[in-house]
């Protein structure tokens, strides 16, 4: 069971991406442009929803966790 | 009395609380130990884990407060959707560390843990104490979500016909969570899930259609908002960002650490289940944004309340038939279960583990313990109940909003803890001692608002105030710690190890 330290997995950085996208709403606060009649401020978050699970999805795939 | 939506809220009310008795059947185990009753015997697969947490974090309150935030104010309202995006990368990451820690040295809760790694009776009875304190007021407000939706079928707010239906549903709630334990909610879970999804998706397809479409309600939202005092606005206004940003991930970085979303991570079977939640539980926030909408469509729909968490019981008896307002009643109410049980179960556990087994009565054996978590559950039930009826609901509203701000501030101890345990026990203590203090003096220097105007540097800016508070108290903890060390003071002796962190089962 003894194994050699794990190495840092890169692939966890892009974890960082939902945050960068969403803390700071001075880059989505916005009206315009509209999608299916939704404000850009009220779609652009809702699409960060399944970018974040996309992104969350890509992660767990790529990092092999313990077993 | 609005009689077609009051049947079908009762027959699907009556089917849901069978449904919570027969649980305690399900993948019987002895629920006289408190792993069994406490945390259904560690045995939840991805799914069960799904609708647990999803029945955790989408509670009869949010389904009501949400809404009416966005019906208040407009786009600060919508907070709860990055707050819900950045909950998932972030557990992701941390609580399979915390689930694999727990199984190795048999933790039941946050507390067991952090007196393992610091060795600090001290700040576990802290971590403790905060839980219990944050989850009781949140289970509380599930009466103020159940409360809204009762009236809204014709009972009226207060006297006798409006507290006479609550106080069933939660002597039902009490009953069963006290023969089933944790596996009635994470049964009836799956069933309120469904509800509320049927709920959302014919909501947002007939209620903007007869609104005349997206585009016409978000106009027709923006001119109701106008109009406010103070005005709202449905674009987040330059002075708000940091106040929105700080929100959602003081929210976020919270959510985690109340007892009862724990409760749901420690359940699960295996260490792979959380990981592989956080990537489909996104779906809820998705979810969620649509019920934040709702408070958009009640503006559009011309809905006009006193009380903002009526603002949705009336859309959906204004814009939907009333059978289908009973169906989503139900739904809400039934949401109002869920959480309100799980939250009990786990302020239980936390008591007879942390306190009672801790501090009243060490010798006790696993079956009192595990009866003790049963009388705290009820005893915490009756709690709320008396509350809500007897005291003003502000004061349940103001508690919770504190219960957040504090609740961070064991972020340091747990989550931290669960990568480093550098840090000196004492310091932990007066580092959470400071955040306590700071921010709920922040929040009643705001006559109990969440944001803080900070004055910093000849600039005022206004932010979550369990934010402020929580990086005041990283600042005294590291500080501290610092100078325990030069000070010569050892640290406790940690009972994990690096590799407790990773083990996969």
């Amino acid at each position: 069971m003894m194994k050699a330290k794990k190495r840092f997995s890169y692939w966890y950085l892009l974890l960082i991406i939902p945050f960068i996208a969403t803390l700071w709403p001075g880059i989505y606060a916005f009206d315009k442009p509209r999608l299916f009649g939704f404000p850009f401020f009220y779609w652009y978050q809702l699409i960060w929803v399944i970018l974040t699970a996309v992104i969350t999805a890509i992660v767990y795939i790529k990092v092999k966790d313990v077993d | 009395m609005n009689w077609s939506a009051l049947i079908v809220f009762t027959v699907f009310f009556i089917f849901v609380t069978v449904l919570g008795f027969y649980a305690a059947r399900w993948r019987r185990g002895d629920l006289s130990l408190l792993d069994e009753w406490g945390l259904g015997g560690r045995r939840f697969g991805t799914l069960i884990t799904w609708f647990l947490l999803g029945g955790d974090l989408y509670t009869a309150y949010t389904f009501i407060a949400v809404p009416a935030l966005m019906y208040g104010s407009g786009a600060m309202g919508f907070y709860a959707v990055p707050y819900t995006i950045l909950i998932y990368p972030f557990i992701f990451v941390v609580m399979p560390r915390l689930w694999s820690v727990s199984k190795k040295h048999g933790y039941v809760t946050a507390s067991d843990f952090v007196r393992g790694r610091f060795n600090s009776s001290s700040m576990a009875l802290a971590v403790a104490i905060t839980g219990i304190l944050a989850t009781m007021p949140y289970i509380a407000l599930q009466l103020v979500g159940m409360q809204a939706v009762i009236s809204a079928m014709g009972f009226g707010h207060s006297g006798l016909s409006g507290e006479l239906p609550l106080i069933i549903a939660f002597v039902i709630l009490a009953i069963y969570t006290y023969s089933s334990g944790l596996r009635a909610p994470a049964s009836i879970a799956i069933v309120k899930d469904l509800m509320i999804y049927i709920t959302i998706i014919v909501a947002m397809i007939v209620i903007p259609i007869k609104l005349g479409g997206f585009s016409h309600m978000f106009d027709a939202a923006k001119a109701a908002l106008a109009t406010k005092n103070p005005p709202g606005s449905l674009i987040l206004g330059s002075n708000s960002f940091f106040a929105y940003g700080s929100l959602a991930l003081g929210s976020a970085l919270a959510l985690f650490l109340y007892p009862h979303s724990l409760t749901g991570v420690l359940s699960s079977s295996q260490r792979n289940t959380i990981r592989k939640n956080a990537a489909i539980l996104p779906a809820y926030s998705l979810v969620l944004g649509f019920i934040t909408l709702l408070g958009a469509m009640a503006l559009a729909a011309g809905i006009k309340v006193q009380n903002g968490n009526d603002a949705i019981p009336e859309l959906f008896l204004k814009m939907l038939p009333d059978w289908f307002s009973g169906f989503a009643f139900a739904a809400i109410a039934i949401g109002a279960l869920v959480p309100a049980a799980i939250m009990s179960i786990a302020s239980a556990n936390l008591f007879s583990r942390n306190i009672y087994k801790e501090y009243i009565n060490p010798q006790c054996t696993p079956e009192q313990e595990s009866k003790i978590a049963k009388l705290i559950s009820l005893i915490v039930k009756v709690g709320a109940l008396v509350f809500i009826l007897f005291f003003p609901k502000t004061y349940a509203i103001n508690l919770q909003l504190l219960g957040g701000i504090w609740i961070l501030q064991t972020f340091p101890a747990i989550i931290v803890g669960l990568y480093t345990n550098w840090f000196n026990k004492w310091a932990l203590v007066i580092g959470w001692f400071v955040g306590m203090a700071t921010g709920t003096w922040m929040a009643f220097s705001q006559h109990m608002a969440s944001t803080y105007p900070l004055h910093l540097f000849g600039a005022i800016i206004p932010g979550y105030a369990a934010i402020y508070a929580v990086i005041l108290n990283f600042i005294v903890t590291v500080v501290l710690t610092f100078i325990f060390r030069a000070l010569g003071l050892a640290n406790g002796k940690d009972q994990t190890t690096e590799s407790d962190y990773r083990t996969a089962s």
